[in-house]
């Protein structure tokens, strides 16, 4: 082995060669070509014009139809179609006898709370079917089947088991949401690159510490679709639940907002009540869901700026 | 995977060998029958030793690396290694949710390095292939062949004794790739790893190596050996690198083309 020498001479000194001045410097010229040069963040005009704008107009339109449709008497009846004002006037109402955050906190504070319960028992379960074979094929499909199932039939025997209260609340959002979490879960677990799983064992990661470091940040763009699915059907069912299962001592939610406007024959207040469920949905998803998303696409390099 | 350690008469360890690969074979299961890919490969690569693993597609090279690296099971045979091997593959399998700084943290954290030492050592191996300043850049904003050595710097974090390649360089453009001989080259011989390393380019094989393995193909078997003696630092346009490169290919050659007479 002739080369032992030469190698055993050149490790004790620092390799200092034309040959390798050479090479660094095409190396340090090659880095800064390549390296892509990051435009900032667009400014507060641009984001006005491309993503706040265009809601608003969809909006005024849909309130101008709405008006136009009273005012040329396409619909008289105000108790088929309140008028745009009426149903304002019903916001400033509840707004200034100080009941309408408490409607709204009512069914927030449950919907949360029963998300988070949903989070909990949801990300086990997901990994475990994900991650354990025989779990998978034993309630793999009956957790996929579970999402098609709509919540509103889990409401007549969660009254019957739990009675008109909290927990047969949280036990509807919880069958509604945590079949979308763990399969959320489940599929942003198949996702993963088997190369990442490659890589992890080769660097010891395997087990609970693979499931740590690799699989579940790995995973995490899916879990989070899960989540944000998740959530919209933990309100859709905590809605349905509310509009069923009225009762004086639950307090006054959403739902039974809605009801109330049914009984009482009050389009207008039927009508807010829609819009603030609608309102919450969309305030969620925007405020929490929407920027972890971005968040997480754009570190990962995902999200293509159009 | 067992640690082959010989004791010296004084008492000190002496490592026979980084990897030791005794009469391996591996076969797949096949739409007829077993499928048999390895055929009786022995192979040493001593401590510090740069060997390249030559072979046309189909011979076997990343199936050998696989069980090399504990990802797989051989069908008979006997691999022993000094120590967990670190694998670098084509793609440069760095993880896109952590820093390129994080991803070598990752290898050093997993291999029990503790907290407060792992940030420094990080930047350090970050500095050995040369992108110093590259710690907190995302995986995506970093080009081809700089993630290529932030998967290298990843790999050495392992602190392995020996270091498994799969193609590292073949996705890269040639200027790149000539670039990362070049530091290849310079680590080893700085750090005295081990180094089994998988390509088809013949050049590369010689470029690199103190012992080129040639493979033949379906099943993989150890067709012929070379020793290149030629003095590092060499560039893959040396005259003498080229001249080897034409000997083995024409090798080479021959064995793809017993694949086309039945």
């Amino acid at each position: 082995m002739a080369s032992t020498e030469t190698k055993a001479d050149a490790a004790d000194q620092p390799v200092k060669d034309s040959t390798g001045g050479d090479m660094a410097g095409l190396e340090a010229g090659l880095d800064a070509l390549e390296t892509t040069a990051h435009s900032g963040r667009p400014g507060f005009r641009q984001t006005f014009v491309e993503k706040i704008l265009p809601p608003l107009v969809a909006i005024a339109l849909v309130l101008v139809v709405w008006q136009a449709l009273i005012s040329f008497k396409v619909v008289t009846d105000p108790s088929k179609l309140p008028s745009p004002s009426d149903v304002w006037g019903e916001v400033k109402n509840a707004w200034l006898e100080g009941t309408l955050l408490g409607y709204i906190w009512t069914s927030v504070s449950r919907g949360l709370v029963g998300f988070l319960f949903a989070l909990v028992i949801g990300t086990p379960l997901g990994l475990l079917v994900a991650r354990v074979k025989f779990v998978r094929a034993a309630i793999g499909p009956i957790l996929s089947g579970l999402q098609s199932l709509p919540s509103v039939a889990w409401v007549p025997p969660a009254v019957i088991w739990l009675g008109l209260n909290n927990s047969m609340m949280f036990a509807v959002i919880l069958l509604g949401a945590v079949p979308s979490i763990a399969n959320g879960l489940v599929s942003g677990v198949d996702q993963v690159p088997p190369l990442f799983l490659r890589a992890g064992r080769t660097m010891g990661a395997t087990g609970l510490r693979g499931t740590w470091h690799i699989v579940m940040p790995a995973a995490l763009p899916g879990y989070l679709a899960g989540l944000k699915q998740g959530w919209a059907f933990s309100w859709r069912s905590l809605m349905a639940a509310e509009i069923i299962a009225s009762s004086p001592d639950l307090g006054i939610g959403l739902g039974q907002l809605l009801e109330n406007g049914r009984t009482a024959s009050s389009m207008s207040m039927v009508f807010l009540a829609i819009f603030l469920i609608l309102f919450v949905g969309i305030a969620i998803d925007l405020l929490i869901f929407s920027p972890l998303e971005r968040w997480v696409l754009r570190s990962r390099g995902l999200l293509v700026k159009s | 995977m067992a640690t082959t350690l010989a004791k010296a008469a004084d008492g000190a360890e002496v490592v026979e060998h980084a990897a030791r690969i005794e009469h391996v074979s591996k076969s797949f299961a096949g739409p007829a029958g077993p499928q048999l890919v390895l055929d009786d490969i022995t192979l040493d690569v001593a401590p510090g030793e740069f060997v390249t693993l030559l072979g046309a597609s189909g011979c076997g090279k990343s199936t050998l690396l696989n069980l090399v690296a504990g990802l797989d099971a051989p069908t008979a045979g006997n691999i022993t290694t000094n120590g967990r091997p670190a694998l670098m593959f084509q793609e440069h399998a760095l993880f896109p949710w952590l820093t390129a700084g994080k991803n070598i943290e990752l290898a050093l954290r997993l291999r029990g390095v503790a907290k407060s030492e792992r940030r420094d050592r990080a930047e350090e191996l970050l500095e050995l292939v040369r992108l110093k300043g590259a710690y907190g850049k995302r995986v995506h904003e970093l080009s081809g062949g700089m993630r290529q050595r932030v998967a290298l710097a990843r790999a050495l974090a392992q602190d392995s004794q020996i270091l498994l390649m799969d193609e590292p360089f073949a996705a890269l453009d040639a200027i790149t790739r000539d670039v990362l001989h070049d530091e290849l080259t310079r680590i080893w011989r700085e750090t005295q790893l081990s180094v089994l390393f998988v390509t088809h380019n013949v050049r590369e094989a010689v470029r690199l190596a103190e012992r080129v393995v040639l493979l033949s193909s379906r099943p993989g078997r150890v067709a012929h050996e070379w020793r290149v003696d030629i003095p590092q630092p060499r560039r893959i346009e040396d005259a003498a690198v080229a001249e080897l490169s034409v000997e083995i290919t024409e090798q080479l050659r021959g064995e793809i083309r017993r694949h086309g007479q039945h």
